[in-house]
């Protein structure tokens, strides 16, 4: 057996960079430091099934194909869609995200990544409102007020709180201790169990909660006695520990992008955040949830000025989440030809759009048998990144890091299948 | 009035984008440079005549064209984009952004509207029948300018976030609304007939809303300024008498004003 040191985790966006693997031949056996979520990433969940093969569904069988047959089967359906939609980029590295938004535009495609459905709210919220962020040493280190807002992290990544805040900092010596938790969450949660002050909101009321704490941060009465379920006096009181922070971070999840009024919530959140900063030293962090959906904003931005939801049908690139979202396109019929990499919408995205990923030819590049693969014309399965290919990710906080290749199982990497394909697209253009 | 005739065939499932329908576009052309006008079909370009059967005559100046076009065209986006003069008539339903950027003129949909009708509009009237979605007459994505002049009235219901960002003008919603109307709203005066579900105004920093019908959640960060009578706005007398708010103080320096009818609003008055 052999022992590799330094792994990345490529489960989910705290993008722990001290996993330690077994490795027994092409196969990772053993974990150390993983939480269980990361540990199952590395092992293979039980019952996972691994293609190793590409696939093309023929007469409604999937059959083997070449390489070469799959390569041109993707190729054709994004050169002939008229709307073509590339969704998910989430569980890759960012030079495959870069190839993924060469071809797109190459294709004239629509490119989004599973931020529509998890912290794009957050991204049409800093565009609109700006961002005051800071990384995880700054909190490890300096944090004494640290604020969960609609995310529970003892869960969702269960190692923030122990690479964070339970942990000992230069200036918060004794960890935890020096450090008051705020927990908001209509739920009581295992996380909100570790709170110091737990403000249980009624449901979808973040809005209206954000609002009274704004107007009373700035010195103002408020017309009711309790909003969103939380009376005035423990408003007052938050508000003060808030105010008094020597360096405060919000760190916030779905709970509050999903909940109603979305990019809204945490656009007055952004602002909250900002005005503290009159008194108190503050930031935030969104709670990214798989480990490289950051990397592909970043990416994705940097290439065509917009961080999701690009569509490049015009030959330029335009933005509207809303109407060039996955969901937008899906639901309402608009796309006729979607290829989905390196993320599962079959088991997360509502029926309505289900249904028109069912009536389209969809392709799959994808290591494991999903719902998504189920309702594929064409699967291409590739190494999986930071365990048998290297890339870089970035961290929720959008530091980038540089993952590594732990094991070699021969086969192509996302990137390199991407790259296959954007030729052969280019070569089908080339020839209309 | 020279009027231009647009019968659509059969509305493909990939939307159509047609910015070229347009007075101004069509001013000067014959009606086969209008029939053979490009436009947007997904990814690739078509010409108009693929999707409408087109008669009529055109004229030299767009405020003498009246375009009319003969049924629904729920696949299609962008009517009457940033057009300055004449007539828009749609005799049925529209995809998003009809009248977008409009500077002049008047646009009047028959059936329902998807989303943002009347995004950035500067001038002239865009008037909907029935219901439209969200975001009417907002500012595009990430722009803190929304919409700036001209008037925009829809019959039937809304959906959220509308007159998000405005800036000037006038918009009147006959019907109901979903959450957020005025969020962000920094001048112009936004009329509602109907109810409100949420959040009225937030963040507002400048601009006036009347609501006539029931506001169900009113939030915390405005100030109770007393009762108001037969409002005078913009010229306009709004008769009965109005709770009057200021806010939202959850913003620096904010003095925007939501009027909410006495009738069926005593739960968010505080006294
Ligand atoms: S917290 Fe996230 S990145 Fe860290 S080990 Fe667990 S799953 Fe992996």
């Amino acid at each position: 057996m052999e022992i590799v040191k330094n792994v990345v985790c490529p489960f989910c966006g705290m993008l722990c960079d001290d996993i330690i693997c077994k490795v027994e031949g092409d196969e990772i056996v053993g974990t150390l430091n993983a939480c269980r979520i990361g540990h199952s990433k590395f092992v293979h969940a039980e019952g996972a099934e691994r293609y190793k093969k590409p696939l093309i569904r023929k007469n409604g069988e999937l059959v083997e194909v070449t390489m070469e047959e799959a390569i041109d089967k993707a190729a054709t359906v994004l050169a002939e869609s008229k709307r073509p939609l590339m969704y998910g980029w989430s569980c890759t590295d960012c030079d495959a995200q870069a190839v993924g938004v060469e071809l797109a535009e190459e294709a004239k495609a629509i490119i989004d990544n599973t931020a529509s459905v998890c912290h794009g709210p957050s991204v049409l919220a800093l565009q609109d409102v700006g961002y005051p962020i800071c990384t995880f040493g700054e909190v490890k280190n300096r944090a004494d007020v640290v604020v969960y807002w609609g995310c529970n992290p003892m869960h969702a990544h269960p190692r923030n709180l122990s690479r964070l805040v339970f942990s000992r900092g230069f200036f918060r010596e004794r960890g935890l201790a020096d450090r008051t938790v705020i927990v908001v969450d209509p739920r009581k949660s295992d996380s909100s169990k570790l709170a110091d002050i737990h403000l249980q909101l009624d449901y979808d009321k973040d809005y209206e909660l954000l609002d009274a704490m704004r107007a009373v941060l700035l010195g103002n009465e408020i017309l009711y006695d309790e909003v969103a379920g939380i009376p005035k006096e423990t408003i007052y009181e938050a508000v003060d520990v808030l105010k008094n922070a020597k360096f405060g971070v919000l760190f916030f999840g779905m709970g509050i992008t999903h909940s109603r009024g979305k990019h809204r919530n945490i656009d007055t959140a952004i602002c909250l955040v900002t005005d503290l900063n009159d008194s108190a030293k503050f930031t935030l962090i969104p709670m990214r949830g798989h480990y490289n959906v950051t990397g592909f904003n970043q990416v994705c931005t940097w290439e065509s000025g917009y961080p999701f939801c690009v569509d490049f049908a015009t030959g330029s690139a335009r933005y509207n989440p809303g109407e060039t979202g996955s969901n937008d396109l899906l639901q309402n019929k608009e796309t006729d030809g979607m290829m989905v990499v390196a993320s599962d919408p079959g088991a997360h995205f509502p029926q309505k759009a289900l249904e028109r990923m069912a009536e389209i030819p969809v392709i799959s590049i994808e290591p494991h048998r999903t719902p998504t693969t189920e309702m594929a014309d064409i699967i291409i399965p590739p190494a999986i990144v930071g365990m048998e290919a290297e890339g870089t990710a970035y961290r929720m906080e959008g530091v980038p890091i540089r993952m590594r290749k732990v094991v070699d199982i021969g086969l192509l990497s996302d990137k390199e299948i991407l790259e296959r394909i954007l030729t052969r697209v280019k070569e089908i253009n080339a020839s209309k | 009035m020279s009027e231009i005739i647009l019968k659509p065939k059969e509305q493909p499932l990939v939307p159509i984008e047609a910015n070229n329908v347009t007075p101004d576009v069509f001013a000067g052309k014959t009606l086969e440079e209008i029939k053979n006008l490009g436009i947007w079909h997904g990814n690739r370009q078509d010409r108009l005549s693929k999707f409408f059967d087109i008669e009529g005559e055109s004229s030299e100046n767009p405020s003498e064209i009246k375009i009319i076009i003969d049924g629904s065209v729920p696949k299609t986006k962008w009517i009457g984009k940033a057009m300055t003069a004449g007539e828009i008539l749609v005799k049925g339903d529209v995809n998003m952004y009809v009248g977008a950027d409009m500077k002049g003129g008047k646009i009047l949909v028959e059936g329902n509207a998807a989303s943002w009708p009347g995004q950035d509009m500067q001038g002239g009237e865009l008037t909907i029948m029935g219901n439209a979605g969200d975001y009417v007459g907002s500012a595009y994505r990430g722009d803190w300018r929304g919409m700036s002049g001209g008037l925009i009235t829809v019959h039937g219901n809304v959906g959220n976030e509308i007159a998000e960002y405005m800036l000037g003008g006038k918009m009147v919603i006959k019907g109901n609304v979903s959450i957020m109307p005025g969020v962000h709203m920094n001048g112009g005066l936004l009329i509602i007939e109907g109810n409100v579900v949420a959040r009225v105004g937030g963040e507002m920093k400048g601009g006036t809303i009347v609501v006539k019908g029931i506001i169900d959640e009113f939030l915390a960060g405005f100030k109770y300024l007393g009762i108001e009578r037969d409002l005078n706005l913009e010229g306009e007398i709004i008769e009965g008498a109005y709770h009057k708010f200021k806010g939202d103080l959850a913003t620096k320096g904010a003095s925007g004003i939501v009027y909410a009818a006495v009738a069926g609003n005593s739960h968010i008055a505080p006294y």
